[in-house]
């Protein structure tokens, strides 16, 4: 017993030596890296701390009201912005293509089920970053002169140096808010209303949908802007900046092909038997797709879509290669102009790790809220 | 992916019935097949009239070897036809691992399931003729096309015991191949450019980011709590960010992150190993999911038997581990080969950065043929990930994973 004791702590010790040394051989690298940094920081005479991020810029940014003379801190915050506008205009589109692709592709339809193939094999193929390039050099820059426009129902404004869109008469930022707020409230009504029990809570979840609607449509000046154009000139309507058509055009096409696999793949893990059971037990084919086989796919489904959302929002970082003034491309301009690179390019990955894990947490949010009980 | 690959089942079977089945079928199906005739009618129209290819046939083999010195072009030919041969003797001898019943043999048209998994290759020999306008580079593919089913039927004949053996050495000539380029009086990977440049990028960026991703998973799975944390922060710090910022720390960090020396290492080398460094923590995910898969029965038996822990894992995790990942680790090669175009973010002249920059070219000068150059590079990448990922699925029912 004795022997034991002594074996059990040599080993504790050992294990505690092991430790020690692994911890004194990694901060030792960190630390000669540091220094090596730091001395040559110094050596081409740039500061070794944050204050870059409060000079000026001396840059501008195309499509904003950014001037040179503010912060390079202030440019980042609107690379940040114009970041989280394609990934989020990204992601809407691309799961919306991306169900309809995967829909497509269990369809009974031959030619339709073919065509889907064809759609998710020839983009998910091709590099996100040729398909972005592809879209910009050879149909955005494409399109007809801003003199000459196409105009589409004549509601919108199609050139190439950009797209016109019409949009709410107060901006977008109120609508989305209020629709937000909205859609919260109904869940938590009914969430509220089902523990009660009560029957037809999901009109009275539809009910305050519609009033967030209407609430909505009015505070955001409750009216259309549609964009006129005369000569080089366009008035109202919201400015699509070419290089952010061509990135969120790109990235859709790549992402949806994904998100249309994982869609056909989560439908048909569902057991089969699980439809069949609907079916005995007298349910239409639609309370069988909403009630039974589309739940169970959701929860097969969410968290490989919350990768495919990390990955698009990364992916947005090829904005840096057709001129769409997102956080990397600031970011390389800074450094280009008067930024030191390392502190330039730990802001730019710190954000995009708060990105990250915020989309994270939504989705671990959402996938708790699905995961059945016993799951948990 | 290749998870969403792997549950993915084969469609049920065409019935002829299913696309006139009703007025909405109906209008659907003919809806459909007149998009499908003009997407088809404009492709045509764009390849074979209005595309003008003579961009391409110049600059053939920049795209494909960039500007490397062409007094060396022998030595890539030389890997590329040493490689193939080991590749075909090597899934020569790799023997399906039975699971059961065979599946029925393809009853009638044979010829055309004989043909169908490469008939993207076939596309592009047939563009390459095409282009060309000459039977060598033909000729020459169908040579290597026989030596490779000559490669593949010896290693057919080696026998189960030794097919380990057969394995491991396709892989040593695979990687002197790759040492042929770089040393032994090679141009090195900073003359490299174009296909070759992007396949550089892709096969050394994912073998020498293998046994990082192993160290990574093993530490991350590890009983010493400083090891797991350090591994796993690196995992997921490394995972939340994009590999173009990566791609701009080799590019413009790295060399201030060395004892100041006149450039201490090359523009590519730089991007590669920002390319390992991004990739071997996808790696590590996937090793863990591997390690994982092993049952905790497979160590508890190995420590019975009295093998020190180190050598259990060694022994009888690593190797279970490993093959049950081979799919996926194949998988991520597809992505880095798709990847290695950020490249181009940071100036590099690989296949994609090749393409972009030929209307640069004096006689190409505002002649505006953006298009055509993007759809042949996008045709190369096409190529290259269609029929791997096609591979990779035979690989994966060949091995049998998942199947026991």
């Amino acid at each position: 017993v004795k022997g034991t004791r002594v074996r059990f702590g040599v080993r504790r010790l050992r294990r505690v030596a092991v430790q020690l040394v692994f911890l004194v051989a990694i901060g030792g690298m960190v630390a000669w890296l540091g220094s090596n940094l730091s001395a040559n920081l110094r050596r081409l005479g740039f500061s070794t701390d944050y204050s870059f991020l409060s000079q000026p810029a001396g840059f501008d940014i195309a499509g904003s009201d950014f001037d040179s003379s503010s912060t390079v801190l202030e440019a980042m915050r609107v690379g940040t912005r114009n970041t989280i506008q394609a990934s989020a205009v990204g992601i809407v589109l691309a799961t919306a293509l991306g169900l309809t692709v995967g829909i497509c592709r269990l369809s009974p339809n031959w030619l339709l089920r073919r065509l889907g193939t064809m759609f998710v094999e020839t983009f998910r193929n091709v590099p996100v970053l040729v398909i972005i390039l592809f879209m910009y050099l050879a149909v955005v820059l494409k399109f007809p002169p801003i003199e000459q426009p196409l105009r589409p129902l004549g509601l919108a404004v199609v050139s190439n140096r950009g797209i016109w869109l019409p949009a709410p008469l107060r901006g977008f930022v109120p609508l989305v808010s209020v629709l937000v707020l909205g859609a919260v409230v109904a869940a938590v009504v009914t969430a509220a209303l089902a523990r009660r029990g009560a029957r037809r809570r999901g009109l009275a979840g539809g009910g305050i949908l519609l009033v967030a609607l209407i609430a909505a449509w009015a505070s955001a000046g409750a009216g259309l802007s549609v964009p006129q154009q005369a000569g080089r000139v366009v008035t109202g309507g919201i400015r699509v900046q070419a290089g952010m058509v061509a990135l969120v055009a790109g990235l859709v096409l790549y992402t949806s092909t994904h998100i249309g696999e994982l869609v056909r793949a989560s439908i048909q893990a569902v057991p089969k038997g699980q439809g069949e059971a609907a079916e005995a037990l007298g349910l239409s084919s639609s309370q069988r797709l909403r009630l039974v086989v589309i739940p169970q796919a959701l929860r097969i489904m969410v968290p490989p879509l919350a990768n495919q959302y990390l990955n698009l929002t990364k992916n947005s970082s090829l904005g840096v290669a057709v001129g769409f003034a997102e956080l990397t491309l600031v970011t390389r301009v800074a450094t280009s102009s008067a930024s030191p690179a390392p502190q330039a390019i730990s802001v730019l990955m710190g954000v995009y790790l708060a990105l990250s894990l915020l989309i994270a947490a939504a989705t671990n949010l959402l996938n708790r809220r699905l995961l059945a009980a016993g799951q948990r | 992916m290749t998870s969403a690959a792997t549950v993915a089942q084969a469609p049920p079977p065409v019935r002829r019935e299913r696309i006139m089945r009703g007025p909405v079928d109906t209008v659907v199906t003919v809806v459909l097949a007149a998009l499908l005739a003009w997407v088809a009618w404009r492709t045509a129209r764009f390849v074979f009239v209005t595309g003008d290819w003579e961009i391409i046939r110049v600059n053939l083999t920049n795209l494909l070897v960039g500007l490397f010195p062409r007094g060396a072009l022998w030595r890539p030919m030389v890997g590329l036809v040493a490689s193939v041969l080991a590749l075909a003797f090597g899934v020569g001898a790799t023997r399906p691992i039975p699971t059961g019943p065979r599946p029925p043999a393809p009853t009638g048209r044979a010829w055309l399931s004989a043909v169908s998994p490469a008939w993207p290759l076939l596309l592009l020999v047939g563009v390459l003729l095409g282009l060309t306008r000459s039977p060598v580079p033909v000729v020459a593919l169908a040579w290597l096309a026989l030596g490779a089913t000559a490669a593949w039927a010896a290693g057919r004949r080696v026998p189960r015991r030794k097919a380990p053996w057969a394995i491991v050495g396709a892989v040593l000539v695979i990687a002197a191949a790759a040492g042929l380029l770089v040393s032994f009086g090679g141009p090195g990977p900073e003359a490299m450019g174009g296909l070759l440049l992007t396949l550089w990028l892709a096969l050394a960026g994912i073998l020498l980011s293998f046994p990082f991703g192993v160290l990574l998973a093993l530490g991350r799975r590890s009983e010493l709590p400083a090891v797991r944390l350090v591994s796993a922060a690196y995992i997921e710090l490394t995972r939340g960010v994009p590999l173009v910022a990566l791609l701009f720390m080799g590019a413009f960090v790295i060399p201030l992150l060395l004892p100041p020396r006149p450039d201490p290492l090359g523009t590519v080398s730089r991007a590669l190993a920002s390319i390992v460094l991004f990739t071997a923590a996808y790696v590590a995910e996937i090793v863990r999911g591997g390690l994982q898969s092993v049952p905790s029965g497979q160590v508890d038996a190995a420590l019975a038997v009295g093998l020190p822990p180190l050598t259990a894992t060694r022994l009888i995790v690593l190797p279970q581990a490993l093959r049950a990942v081979i799919p996926p680790l194949v998988g991520q090669f597809i992505t880095l080969f798709k990847d290695t175009s950020l490249v181009v973010t940071i100036g590099l002249l690989d296949l994609l950065g090749m393409t972009t920059s030929l209307s640069a070219q004096p006689q190409f000068l505002g002649s505006d043929l953006q298009a055509e150059t993007l759809a042949f590079a996008s045709l190369l990448y096409w190529v290259g990930a269609y029929s791997m990922s096609r591979a990779s699925r035979r690989l994966e029912a060949r091995l049998g994973v998942g199947g026991r």
